[in-house]
């Protein structure tokens, strides 16, 4: 599902570089990526997300080469392919949880919004335990629930590949593992591939496989 | 559709930010516009009154304060001239003179003193009651008996002149025997009396108790055979009534009885020539004037006034339009996270600019709404906003 090869990318500026040899996740699988803050784990699911790009090497996601795409294309693969959970909610604030959660339907041309998605996004808040709380604005909500509103958001369109970064973070134990549970089904429903970044080690053997960020890629001054 | 609606929730969200934005863009568009309203209304209000006004006569002085006092009664007396005038006018045979006395008022109303030829001339029509027939009776403009909710029976009284001075014009109490239709002219807002009447509130002409029937001889300070000369403790009426109106009387030449103007209608184009040709020698005390022409000087520095005004909203305008640039240009950069969220959503930049371009739309769409809701406002007041403002 992601085949990455000889990838470069550094930020101008800052001297953080990014360099990863070889890194493949295959369809359906679910992969925790470890290492330290700083180390270029977001940077990773950015790069696959084609919300930047790379300087050198090759980055093919879903049979698709992302180096070869336009803005607009990279856009449109990102919006048909993946549901990205952001390390940091990004929620939109003058906006309540429902059109919080379908929020990338009025923003995208590529997705529409029907009474059907708007069913699906009522049973997936169920499913996620904020069903009570859809007409509440974002700065209302706990952390937590912040972050179950953006996991609700990135899975709605029942993309191909989930992307996590630290979507577990600020949820108390019972939640993260419904979290973790809602993600895992997601993934099993749709035959999804799931990418997740995070910390937390107590929740690594649930993953089929985890992989330390440092053992494959060269940080390093740009 | 969707950006609208997510535009909107921004808005609303937002509140002060957004009705600071609305405000300000209302204003700058109202100002100038109600400008324009009122500037249109009173060039109407005082062409269209002084275009059916042939020539005015009055006093030598200022011909602006004549113009205004005998067409829009304007509080401001011009120099008086005296019946003569119009004897005057009359003995030449030139035109039909109408007298005019403009000078009390009663409950802020002013009180035309004239003839029953004024009421032809400006083709004023009853709505309820008569024409005034007697001494002390008056015929009220549309909006006096409106807003002073009279009726032909009721009684108005001329308001003092001089609260405080004893030997000052007192209070007539005058009948209300007729209101005229409304005319969306100065003449709204008019008492009508005959120009005997305003010279009894002058006290040109009084009625009192009948002296040679007088028992109370502290009343009189001195009986000859040519008369009885009463003292001022002799009570005189202050309502003229079908018992007293016989006693009431004038003293004095009828001639030298004051005017404010006399409305001149000339029998045709030569002798208006001739009369405003009569009237042009400078030591005469008297002046001839054509109302367009000097109320289209009052418009020119009008409009002079206006176009200074025009420059200074331009700058004003140019002024709040920057910093709403930069209201939006600030508010971009605080957005710049929610954006960049959007961004990483799927969202192209076409959609990003579509967003803010209908928040703009909104802001603009709800100030027009405003905008044009307080110029119905201002259109329905002009009328009075124009008197109050241009003429009074």
């Amino acid at each position: 599902m992601i085949n990455i090869q000889s990838l470069e990318f550094h930020y101008p500026g800052n001297g953080f570089s990014l360099a990863i040899e070889q890194f493949d996740v295959a369809q359906g699988e679910k992969v925790a990526v470890i290492g330290p803050s700083g180390s270029g784990k977001t940077t990773l699911l950015n790069l696959a997300a084609g919300i930047i790009k790379s300087e050198r090497g090759s980055l093919a996601v879903a049979n698709t080469k992302i180096e070869q795409l336009s803005d607009a294309q990279r856009r449109d693969f990102r919006i048909n392919n993946i549901g990205f959970v952001f390390q940091d909610f990004e929620l939109i604030e003058y906006l309540n949880v429902m059109d919080n959660i379908i929020h990338p339907y009025r923003i995208t041309r590529s997705l529409q919004l029907t009474p059907s998605v708007r069913q699906r996004a009522i049973q997936l808040a169920e499913k996620i335990g904020i069903s009570d709380k859809l007409n509440r604005y974002a700065n209302d909500l706990s952390q937590g629930e912040k972050q179950r509103v953006a996991i609700c958001r990135a899975l709605l369109p029942g993309p191909k590949l989930v992307f996590a970064d630290e979507a577990t973070g600020n949820l108390d134990p019972r939640n993260k593992d419904r979290i973790l549970d809602l993600l895992f089904d997601n993934v099993a429903e749709h035959g999804a591939t799931l990418l997740a970044v995070t910390h937390d080690h107590e929740l690594l053997p649930r993953f089929d496989r985890v992989v330390d960020f440092l053992e494959f890629h060269t940080p390093g001054p740009a | 559709m969707h950006a609208l609606f997510l535009a909107w929730q921004y808005l609303v969200f937002n509140k002060i930010r957004s009705l600071t934005l609305v405000a300000c863009v209302t204003l700058i568009a109202v100002l100038p516009l109600s400008l324009e309203v009122l500037l249109d209304e009173s060039e109407r209000q005082l062409l269209s009154r002084a275009q059916s006004t042939p020539l005015l006569l009055g006093a030598r002085g200022s011909a602006l304060d004549l113009v205004m006092n005998a067409l829009y009664f304007d509080d401001e007396v011009p120099e008086l001239i005296s019946m003569l005038a119009v004897d005057e006018l009359l003995a030449m045979d030139l035109a039909e003179p109408v007298p005019l006395y403009t000078r009390f008022n009663a409950r802020g109303f002013p009180i035309v003193g004239t003839t029953l030829d004024y009421f032809d001339f400006r083709g004023l029509k009853l709505a309820q009651g008569r024409q005034m027939a007697v001494l002390g009776e008056i015929v009220l403009g549309a909006s006096v008996a409106e807003s002073l909710n009279l009726k032909p029976g009721d009684n108005l009284l001329s308001s003092p002149q001089t609260v405080f001075d004893l030997a000052g014009i007192y209070p007539l109490k005058m009948k209300v025997v007729g209101v005229l239709e409304r005319s969306h002219t100065p003449d709204d807002l008019a008492v009508f009396a005959d120009v005997k009447t305003t010279w009894v509130i002058e006290g040109l002409g009084h009625g009192h108790q009948d002296v040679s029937q007088v028992t109370d001889e502290t009343l009189i300070m001195q009986r000859s055979e040519n008369g009885v000369v009463a003292s001022p403790k002799l009570f005189q009426y202050n309502e003229i009534t079908a018992d007293n109106i016989d006693s009431f009387h004038f003293h004095g030449d009828a001639g030298e009885y004051p005017l404010t103007a006399v409305i001149v209608i000339p029998d045709d184009t030569r002798s208006s020539t001739i009369l405003r040709g009569r009237y042009l020698e400078e030591a005469g005390m008297h002046q001839v004037v054509l109302p367009e022409k000097v109320i289209d000087g009052l418009l020119q520095n009008i409009f002079r006034i206006k176009n200074v005004l025009d420059a200074v909203i331009v700058l004003v305008g140019s002024a709040t339009l920057l910093a709403l640039v930069l209201v939006f240009a600030l508010s971009l950069r605080l957005r710049q996270r929610e954006l960049h969220t959007i961004f990483k959503l799927g969202c192209s930049r076409a959609t990003i600019t579509y967003l803010l371009a209908a928040e703009i739309l909104i802001i603009g769409l709800i100030a027009a709404g405003l905008c044009a809701a307080l110029l119905s406002v201002v259109d329905g007041y002009s009328s009075d906003l124009v008197r109050t403002l241009f003429i009074n």
